[in-house]
């Protein structure tokens, strides 16, 4: 007897791609590329991030044609982005047959109250989250595997500094309370209180947590994974710089060898532009994708 | 005491010398081709086989790894590095380290929706042993001196050719230390050989 859609499978699977970068890809070529620069995984899209913000309006699933064309392309995993709530656009995705489903706030949310029920699928899901109340709530749900929300398409680090300094004094903090003090962490933080129990009794979350929302160079990936980061996403900060391929391998290298920066310097040079950045004070809180839903 | 490195390049590696330690010996992740030489046993774990070639070629641990294999160290592989041990992979002209004389294929079982949780007889090493499979190969053919010791519907999931031991699920992601265990006899026992 086999048993498909488990934790064990869902998270596993997550797992697998730690110390690794997920790349945004919108076709097969760039799938190519980043297969080919050693990316764990890509993220099929129909625009990277700074091009959503770039274009305003409400932003949808991809066109399933370029979903198929990446899954097509490649033999690495294939994560696609629904919208927030959007359980249809999940199911779709799911019977496409992408390997993990990003319910991702990239994308207008559908639903700017409730998530999907996540334990409902047999395909895996990544969310975001900035602090262990928005994470534990998303476990709560059945999300796999989390990352920091970051703020996409800036090019701009800080915010997923932020998110990733803030889960991880925040999982601290829970370890040091006695049993009685959790409830109230709980109720403080909208965390769901079994999860929070695991988490102190574990010292870590029990699903994988990666980098996401502004890494832009080899060194941004690195910080990210010094904070405590398990891998990194990377959307639009590969296929927006002068020289992708490059691009891309450095940031592998950099992810895998992240406190060898004697090997970081080497990686960083003549690299080309980096995609512009956004300093986060110029965003009208309409432009600021992490705000949406928690 | 045994040491058992895991290749740290990529995947869940820690899981692995978690598993190793509570099997009583040392894990150690490797990062660098020079932490080799102070290892009784490695093992090279799931992740993507894709991602960890490219680092495997671009830090020059493909031949120190044959090597390795090759002075009587035990290697397993799990997952995606029962791909890296194989002699030959189906529909690819890409041989990795072909130490172990097996074809596989990749993603053989599917993709991620068909992942699956299943149990397990091990030939001589377990019964009822929860094998976790995700975007799992398996083995196609064996050579002569392959032993097959567990299939899962007829197809081959673990098999064992002297040193080399290669399996297609996952047994960090359990705390079922019985395969690892044997893992780690079989590298006890290599000491001993290479010893004497």
């Amino acid at each position: 007897m086999s048993k498909v859609g488990t934790d064990l499978v869902k998270r596993g699977m997550a797992e697998m791609q730690k110390g690794g970068v997920i790349m945004d890809v919108v076709n097969a070529e760039q799938a190519k590329i980043a297969e080919e620069a050693g990316a764990v995984a890509v993220m099929a899209l129909e625009r990277v991030p700074s091009d959503i913000r770039a274009a305003g309006g409400v932003a949808r699933m991809a066109d399933p044609t370029i979903t198929e064309e990446v899954l097509n392309a490649v033999s690495i995993p294939v994560m696609a982005k629904a919208r927030i709530g959007h359980i249809v656009e999940a199911r779709v995705l799911e019977s496409m047959g992408v390997d993990y489903i990003d319910e991702s706030e990239v994308l207008t949310p559908a639903d700017d109250i409730y998530h999907i029920n996540k334990r409902d699928f047999t395909v895996p899901f990544v969310c975001g989250c900035r602090d262990l109340g928005e994470a534990t709530r998303r476990i709560g749900e059945g999300a796999s595997m989390l990352r920091t929300k970051g703020e996409p398409g800036t090019g701009n680090v800080v915010e997923a500094v932020n998110h990733i300094r803030k889960v991880q004094s925040q999982i601290r903090q829970l370890r040091a309370l006695s049993e009685d003090e959790v409830m109230v962490f709980a109720k403080e933080n909208g965390a769901p209180f079994e999860i929070l129990m695991q988490i102190r009794e574990e010292g870590r979350l029990p699903v994988v947590n990666f980098a996401a929302g502004g890494v832009a160079t080899p060194s941004d990936a690195a910080l990210m994974m010094q904070l405590g980061a398990d891998g990194v996403f990377v959307g639009s900060g590969i296929f927006k710089s002068d020289n992708p391929a490059k691009f891309a391998r450095a940031i592998v290298e950099a992810t895998t060898h992240y406190d060898d920066y004697k090997l970081i310097g080497e990686l960083s040079k003549d690299l080309g532009t980096a995609m512009a950045g956004i300093e986060m004070s110029t965003l009208t809180p309409a432009d600021r994708m992490a705000d949406r839903s928690e | 005491m045994i040491k058992i490195g895991v290749l740290g390049l990529q995947g869940a590696f820690r899981e692995h010398v978690r598993s190793v330690e509570a099997s009583g010996a040392k894990g150690i992740i490797v990062k660098r081709v020079e932490q080799l030489d102070d290892l009784d046993g490695l093992i090279i774990p799931g992740g993507e086989s894709t991602t960890m070639r490219r680092l495997i070629d671009k830090y020059d641990f493909l031949e120190p790894l044959r090597q390795f294999g090759k002075q009587g160290k035990p290697i397993f592989g799990t997952c995606a590095g029962m791909i890296l041990l194989a002699s030959e992979i189906a529909g690819s002209d890409n041989v990795h380290l072909g130490l172990m004389d097996i074809k596989v294929e990749r993603n053989a079982f599917g993709r991620q929706r068909e992942s699956f949780e299943a149990d397990l007889d091990m030939k001589g090493i377990a019964e009822g042993y929860n094998a976790v499979f995700i975007r799992a190969p398996y083995i196609l053919e064996v050579g002569a001196g392959v032993d097959v010791l567990a299939t899962y519907n007829d197809k081959i999931v673990l098999a064992q050719q002297g040193q080399f031991l290669a399996c297609a699920f996952h047994p960090e992601l359990t705390d079922d230390h019985r395969l690892t265990a044997h893992f780690v006899g079989m590298v006890e026992n290599s000491k001993k050989t290479l010893a004497s």
